[in-house]
């Protein structure tokens, strides 16, 4: 029994050793590249914020100032999701609203609706989505400038009916076979102005920087 | 080092007889998922070139103190832990490269050919050698995964190399090519019902390739028997 027994330890020692080593080598890694990959994940966020909300319109930290909303039907939502409140000179000039249209051909589509203090959309980005690619998939920008359209449009309760696609009587393009995915958009993103004009005065309310 | 002839031999297995994508079947998860477009499927046989051969380098190096018994948890630990780390330095110091191969890395985990070779392979044979094996292994998994991602890319869209602008800036954006105009596109290709049908047909292929190159020899033999010089 004794060699059998001594094999065993033997062979669990040397088997600890290599989860050591390597336990050690992917913390060293982790390390010394924590930081600065850290550091790039929020300079990606940046630059896709500043895509939906123009860098020009404000001067505040926008990744600093971000507030939790609560989960809400007309932003799509059944989580509680995020903003980003923009100043200039400390006064409020608009916001990002991370919003859901739920209504897409494969489920939900994220979206980065930004919208500036008097309501006016200053952009719209697709973060996500499931749609069928060839097809569905021109929301993308990389795909197409279908997105683009909904920079500086407004929204106004006597003219609900503008906010549909062409095909529905509406104001905006879609593609031939593939309407389910641009009405779902184009329905989130006047529910997100809507909710933008009922709760305005919560939204445009500062927060407090976080200091890092 | 290495000889012409231990090098051929290689290159023939792993481009060819013993070609992962479609004569060991292995790898076929990313394989299916990522081969819709040209773009697509180079990038992850790239990222998979380079974890196979620092994968087979870093397995065949240990493999004297490795144990028999433990030797597929001790392979597996080793994976993972340079999976992971490959991940995070490109993220860290080669963040151009990690936007085009980062979502691949994690992908080629669930890819069993790594580990595979690393059984088969890398854990008999020494280390130069081995990396070359993982290289080549490879490189046969990157040549069927361009072969039917061109083939679903050229069914499904009539393109070829869209998305190239993403791999490698706008400027790149003039090299796609649109060999179809007017193409009204072909959606079971890029959906994954396409890979299945066009590995298939790959498979095939080569199944066919290989059986009539055996007939010649035999033929080529036997008339050679039959004609004494």
């Amino acid at each position: 029994m004794k060699p059998l027994l001594q094999n065993a330890l033997r062979t669990s020692a040397i088997l600890f050793l290599f989860a050591l080593v390597g336990t050690a080598l992917l913390a060293y890694t982790y390390r010394n590249t924590h930081g600065i990959i850290e550091k790039s994940a929020q300079e990606e966020k940046l630059a896709l914020i500043n895509q939906v909300l123009p860098r020009r319109l404000y001067d505040n930290d926008l990744l600093a100032a971000w507030r939790e909303l609560p989960a809400h039907a007309m932003l799509g939502t059944r989580k509680p999701s995020g903003m980003w409140l923009a100043t200039m000179d400390g006064k409020p000039v608009g916001v990002v609203l991370e919003a859901i249209a739920p209504e897409g051909y494969s489920g939900d589509i994220s979206l980065l609706v930004g919208i500036d203090a008097n309501g006016v959309l200053t952009g719209v980005r697709v973060v996500q989505h499931k749609e069928t690619p060839g097809l569905g998939d021109y929301i993308q920008l990389t795909k197409s400038d279908w997105v683009l359209q909904f920079a500086g449009k407004t929204y106004d309760p006597d003219q609900n009916s503008r906010w549909k696609v062409k095909k529905d009587g509406g104001n905006f393009d879609s593609r031939a076979g593939a309407t389910i995915t641009p009405r779902a958009i184009v329905k989130a993103v006047r529910e997100a102005l809507k909710y933008f004009q009922i709760h305005r005065e919560t939204l445009l309310q500062p927060i407090e920087t976080r200091k890092p | 080092m290495i000889s012409k002839q231990e090098f051929s031999a290689l290159a023939h297995n792993g481009l060819w007889k013993q070609n992962p994508g479609v004569v060991q079947l292995l790898g076929l998860c990313p394989l299916l998922a990522i081969s819709n477009n040209v773009v697509n499927a180079l990038s992850l046989g790239l990222a998979t070139v380079f974890v196979m051969a620092a994968s087979s380098l870093a397995v065949s190096g240990v493999r004297n103190f490795v144990p028999h018994e433990i030797r597929i948890p001790v392979f597996i630990l080793i994976i993972a832990a340079l999976v992971t780390i490959i991940d995070l330095a490109l993220n860290a110091f080669a963040h151009p490269l990690y936007l085009v191969l980062g979502i691949f890395i994690p992908l080629i985990t669930t890819n069993c050919i790594v580990l595979a070779r690393a059984d088969a392979y890398a854990s008999k044979n020494h280390p130069l050698l081995s990396t070359l094996d993982g290289a080549l292994m490879g490189l046969g998994l990157t040549l069927v995964l361009v072969v039917l991602g061109a083939a679903r890319e050229l069914a499904g869209q009539g393109t070829l190399l869209s998305g190239i602008d993403l791999a490698l800036g706008p400027a790149a954006k003039g090299w796609v090519i649109t060999v179809l105009p007017d193409y009204k596109g072909f959606l079971l290709a890029i959906l994954p019902p396409g890979a299945f049908i066009g590995l298939g047909l790959l498979i095939a292929a080569r199944n066919w390739l290989d059986q009539r190159a055996q007939r010649r020899a035999q033929q080529a033999a036997r008339s050679a028997v039959a004609q004494p010089a």
